[in-house]
Order: structure tokens, then sequence, then C-alpha cells
């Protein structure tokens, strides 16, 4: 029996496959089934629910509060993914060159990234504080504004003040990432195309950015995945304010389940989410990773 | 509309009060005719305990409750684990303890957490009843949270964690102000003469848990309420409409960035010397006292504080973060648990307790309120006070899973820094206030 079954094939490999089975069953695809299932229910923490079918979903559709967070959890990571993408591949470029200490240049930009986000929220926090805010303090000693910017205060100032947070914070993931692409593209192409007279923009536009997609498709896909379900810059920060401008369907879920013990209706919430994940997820890789693109040809 | 709850009602049946009121307010603690009933309860063998309890607000909060714990452990040989959570992390973990079966002995938990699983709690009726008679009686405040159907306790109140205004005296006087204003109008007057003089205060607006209650105060002054006593969501009325305008006028007073503001932002701005005024526990002072910097222990000195004022209502109208005490139903060792309570509540424990906490919890006992701390230093005296001006945050109808999820979705502190902010109009957010209240009190 014991022959037969290290002869099988077939037996083997479920064997040797079951033990990761077991682990996505039991960290992904349970929590992932229990969460669609606590969001047609009306538990609260602590209190197992009753079925109530889309009731939480129907309510959602028309809480005003719930639309916003939708709104700012779109733009923000619109906003912030778009910016993390240029400067990403910005740094990415200028790391990718013979620079002087380029070692040193490269551990360094990576440091936003090691600093635990919890702490790096707080700096922010004090850093666009009403009170102490030390960019109102220098441009106030440089005599450029006569009053404390109210970063946090003002709807639009906080969104954008929450962004630059999350863009400082994730720019190293991509830049990094990106110039493990750069570095895997063959030097040839570029003499090659350099012998052909290729000016450098010619060089990027026809050379590097179609290498460049299949890593560009994998690192947008992962910074748009953590931006749009970023949880902790914000519970720091704002904690959703002010006037909830800045709650986003993270930070939301989170207030109404477990601060509120409505956890079906915050995990509605957070399952909301999945069809716009899933949608950045189908754009790279039906988008960013059509292969005519990346052997330098156009859409068929 | 009549309160559920006021001063009166809460001395019917109170013998301990009754006494207090034939021998004389010192006498309430002290009488041994009071002290006449005794509750004995003897722990199981070999009991041991497991508490947890929010984190201290001040140091000194934990040491002296730890003093008490080890006492209990030398007296009675019941060990005693205590964990320390933050205070918004105690509500879950309580909650999924009381529902699962397994957990802590007893939680400390606060506000209405013991209304979300009445029958999953133990009966500490002989308890709260003995220390109620034996200690003057408990403040209304404490029966609206813990003993709802006016019969069964669901646990043993432990105080609350009384916000007050916080004031710096040479400001006010700078005002105009030689005597603190006891009601609405002048304390606005107060508040524009601050404003005028550039010495501006400011109370939290943003989604901050424990310093966004002022806003309650400022519905509840003017006759507003989120519920009335059926649970009715009620928010949008003429009465919130008036708050709300009394709030404009306010904030127009308020230094730039309240909008912002979290829990820590109006102490860092006080001790920074930014604001004349805010709403506040009595860390602020305590911080000052204790520092070792000259320049903040100089602002000790000139630190003042007041009760909220009284709006057109006539009464004081309150809200702080309350305290309770609950033992889980299943617990192995009741008794121990229940002595364990009845000993921390004991005058020796408890008064020591409330003097290493600086007075930050105020007393829910009004026997307690003769305790020398609230007297030794005269800027301690408001934070007595605390529950028995306190309305609970689900006012004026009943506690549970809709009066905590509507104040922990920030409901009546979202529309007014709406309304008075100006970012919607006070008839705008009185609505979106009351969708938003009806979805939690549909059940």
């Amino acid at each position: 029996m014991l022959d037969k079954l290290q002869n099988s094939r077939n037996a083997l490999g479920l064997i040797f496959m079951l033990p990761a089975a077991v682990l996505l069953l039991l960290f992904l695809t349970y929590p992932l089934g229990l969460g669609v299932w606590l969001g047609f229910t009306d538990a609260k923490v602590g209190r197992p629910g009753e079925w109530i079918g889309l009731e939480n979903y129907i309510f959602l559709a028309t809480d005003s509060v719930t639309q916003l967070a939708l709104f700012n959890t779109l733009f923000y990571t619109t906003v912030a993914s778009v910016l993390k993408f240029f400067l990403g591949l910005w740094l990415a470029l200028l790391l990718n060159k013979n620079l002087r200490f380029k070692s040193f240049f490269r551990a360094v930009i990576l440091l936003p990234y090691i600093v635990p986000t919890a702490l790096s929220a707080i700096a922010f926090w004090w850093i666009f504080d009403a009170q102490f805010s030390i960019i109102s303090w220098a441009l106030m000693k440089m005599g450029l504004i006569d009053k404390y910017i109210d970063f946090l205060g003002e709807p639009w100032n906080a969104r954008f003040s929450v962004i630059a947070a999350n863009v400082w914070r994730g720019v190293p993931f991509v830049a990094i990432t990106l110039l493990a692409g750069l570095q895997t593209i063959s030097p040839s192409y570029y003499e090659a195309s350099a012998i052909d007279g290729a000016t450098p923009w010619q060089q990027f536009r026809h050379v590097t950015l179609p290498l460049l997609t299949p890593i560009i498709a994998v690192v947008m896909t992962f910074s748009v995945l953590f931006t749009f379900t970023n949880f902790q810059l914000i519970y720091v920060i704002t904690r959703g304010g002010p006037l909830n401008a800045t709650h986003l369907m993270a930070t939301l879920s989170f207030q109404r389940a477990i601060s509120g013990g409505a956890l079906g209706e915050g995990a509605a919430i957070s399952i909301a989410m999945v069809p716009f994940l899933l949608g950045a997820i189908l754009f790279s890789y039906f988008g960013l990773q059509r292969r005519a693109w990346q052997q330098g040809g156009a859409d068929k | 509309m009549t309160p559920p709850f006021n001063r009166r009602k809460f001395l019917e049946g109170s013998a301990g009060v009754a006494a207090a009121a034939t021998l004389g307010p010192a006498a309430t603690i002290w009488a041994p005719a009071v002290h006449a009933q005794t509750l004995t309860l003897k722990p199981e063998k070999d009991a041991k305990l497991r508490v947890l309890r929010w984190s201290r607000f001040v140091q000194g909060d934990i040491d002296a409750y730890m003093v008490n714990v080890k006492k209990f452990t030398e007296k009675t040989g019941v060990e005693v684990r205590v964990d320390n959570e933050g205070w918004e992390d105690v509500r879950p973990k309580a909650a999924v303890a009381a529902n699962t079966g397994a957990g802590p002995d007893i939680i400390l938990s606060t506000n209405d957490d013991a209304n979300l699983y009445p029958d999953k709690l133990l009966d500490v009726t002989d308890v709260a009843e003995y220390i109620g008679k034996k200690y003057g009686g408990w403040y209304p405040a404490c029966m609206a949270f813990l003993r709802p159907d006016g019969k069964k306790w669901l646990g043993v109140p432990l105080g609350a964690a009384g916000a007050m205004l916080v004031y710096r005296e040479s400001q006010v006087k700078a005002a105009g102000f030689d005597t603190f204003p006891k009601d609405n109008d002048n304390f606005l007057k107060l508040m524009k003469a601050l404003h005028a003089k550039g010495t501006p205060g400011g109370m939290a607006l943003g989604n901050a848990t424990g310093d966004g209650l002022w806003c309650n105060w400022l519905i509840w002054s003017h006759g507003g309420q989120l519920v009335d006593a059926n649970n009715k969501v009620v928010i949008d009325s003429l009465q919130t409409m008036k708050a709300l305008e009394y709030g404009k006028e306010l904030y127009s007073t308020f230094v730039p960035g309240t909008l912002s503001w979290l829990d820590p932002n109006n102490n860092k701005a006080f001790l920074d010397g930014q604001i004349s005024i805010t709403n506040n526990g009595i860390s602020i002072y305590y911080a000052t006292k204790n520092s070792p910097d000259a320049k903040l222990k100089e602002m000790a000195a000139d630190i003042q504080h007041a009760p909220y004022p009284i709006g057109p209502v006539g009464t004081a109208t309150e809200s702080h973060l309350f305290f309770n005490q609950m033992v889980m139903k299943y617990t192995k060792y009741p008794n121990a648990a229940k002595a364990f309570l009845q000993f921390m509540m004991e005058q020796d424990q408890f008064g020591a307790w409330l003097t290493g906490a600086g007075a930050y919890i105020a007393t829910p006992l009004d026997g307690y309120a003769k305790l020398p701390i609230w007297t030794i230093d005269p800027k301690n005296t408001p934070y007595r006070d605390a529950v028995k001006n306190l309305r609970p945050a689900g006012y004026a109808g009943k506690l549970g899973y809709a009066s905590a999820g509507a104040a922990a979705d920030f409901i009546v502190v979202n529309m007014v820094a709406e309304a008075i902010s100006g970012s919607k109009t006070p008839k705008e957010a009185m609505e979106r206030a009351q969708k938003r209240a009806e979805r939690y009190y549909k059940v």
C-alpha cells in the first residue's frame, strides 16, 4: 500500500500540496468566507447574528458616510498610486545610473519602508499638527505665511496630507522593485539602440518601458492593493476626520465593526471593497501585462 | 420629557442616604449605624482571579490599584492577575469573553458595556447594595448604567474619568472674569473675551473618543437629545438647532485647527500655552504639578477647573467616561470575585486608590465625596461631582448596542462639527445625524 502510494505521482502530489492547501483554507478561505457570511447578518461583537440578506449592503449604499468613505478611498488610492509610480520610477532610473555612493543611496531610499507604519504616522501627525507643524513653523519663519496651515482640519488639506504621508511611505517599495526590474534589462539593447541613433527618451520609451511593464504590473497591483486597504496611517493621523473627510473603507469598517460593535455591517463594508480590489487586479493582468507591449509592439 | 432618573430618585430606597440625612453629611461614611449591615463572602478554596482593566490614564492610578490587589491577596490568599488594555480595546475583548464563556473573571469596562450582554454577567446585587448602603448611596448614573431594570445590579460602579473645563486663571481674569461663568450665556461671553484678548480656547471636534464628549453637553444643555426615553431618535429638533447655533458662536472663538483635534491635541496645546481653556480630565493639571520642568510647575499654579456651565435646561448636563466592574458569569470563583470587588470598594482601599490617582477618577458614591482628596487641593473639587452630574451618552434612552454603536460612530460629534464649522447648515447636519442614528436604533 505504502509502495503504491510512493509510486503514485497523483497521490504524492496531493500529499505535498496538502500543507499549503490547509494553510490557505484555514487562514485565507475561512476568514474570507466568514467575512462574506457576516456581511449578510446583523452580528454584533460577541453576539452571533441572524441572516438579514442584503440589508447591510442596501443601507450602506444610501449611507452618506459610507459613500464619502468610498469616494475618499478611490481618490486616495488613485492619487497616491499615481504619485508613487512616477516618483518610484524616477528614483529607480536615478539609482540605476552609475552614481557615487550608489549603495548608500539605495539603502537610504528604503528607510521610510523600514520604519514601522505606526511610528511614521505619529511623526506625520506632528508634522501636520495644527499648532506644532514644523512645515508651518518653517514657512512662518521664512515669512511666507502669516498663520499656521490647518493641514488636518480642512477636508481637502487633510486628504492631501494623508496622501503625502502614504506616498512618502510607499515610494521605496515601488522604487526598489522597479530598480530590480531595470537591472534585468540587458545593456546590449541600449547599445544597439544607441548605434541606431535613438535619443534617451526613445530608449526609455521603446526599450526600458516595454521591458519593465511586467514588473510595473506586479508592483502597481500590490501598491494599489496596499493603498486601497490602508488603515494605520489614517487611524493614527486623523481617525477618519475631519468631518469624515479621510475615512477610508478600512477605517470605517473598523470603526463600525470593532469600536461600534456592528460586526455584520463592518464586514459588509470590508466585503464591498473586494470588487474594487478585483478590478485593480484584473486591470493589471489584462491591461499592463499585454504581451504585445512587452515586445515593443502596439495593441492589435 | 421626563428624564429616566434624577437626583431625587436615587435617594429612594437608599438606607445610607437616609442615614446621611439624619446624621449629617460628615457622618455618612463613618457612622457605625450605617456600617451595621455586613457582607461576608468566603472565597472558594484555591481561587485565582484574572482581572482585565483599562490601562491607567495617570501612573498613580495603577500603582495604588496594585497595592490594593496585593493587600487582597495577603488577606485572602487569592492570587490575582491584572491585565491592562487600552480602554477602547477592552470593549471587544469583553464582548467576546462574555459570549464565548472564557476569559478574565472580572472586567473593568466602560460606559454601556454591561448592557450589551446582561445575561452573561454575574448578579452582584449583594455587593452593590452593601457598598451603596455603607457609603452614602450610588449616584443616579450608576443605576442607569448598571441597574437598568431597577432591581438587579449587572456590575459594581467604579466611577468616571471626569472631563471638566480646564483654564488659565490669569487669562480668564485678564479677560474680565473674576469668577468662572456658571451659565451658557456668560460662558460664551468669556470665550469671546478670551478670543479678543488673543488667548483663545479650544475643544476637540475631530473623532476624539474622550474629549469629543463636550458635544453631548452642548446638545443636552439646550434640551436636545439623541433619543427619547423610548429609544426614538429625536436629534432633529428645535432644541438641537438652538444648541448648534450657540455652538457656531462658540466655535468662532476657538483656536484654529480644532476640527482635526483628537484626544491628545488639546493637552499638547494647553501645556504649550497656546490655549487658555479646554475640556479635559485632571491629567493636564496632574502632568504640570508632577513635572520636573519649572515652567510647567508654574503653569500648575495658574490652572483652575470648573464644571460645564448650565444651559437653558437649568440643570447640569455633563458627559464623562463611566467605569464599570463586571464579574463574568462563567467565573469558577464567583465568591472570590465578589469579595475582590467588595474589598476594592471599601473605604481603606478605594480612598487610597482615589488619592493615588490624583482625583482622576470621580467617586460614584455620595459618601466618598467627603474624602480629603477632593478638598486637600481645591483644584480637585470640581472633578468630585462628575458622576453626580453625569448623563450616559445614550441619554435619555435605554443603553445597549444602539447607544454604544451611535457613540462609537461619532454621530453627535460629527453633527456638531459639521454644523458649527459651517460645513453644513445646522438643519442638514441634524437630518444626517437623525438618519445615521435611526439605523442604530432601528431594532
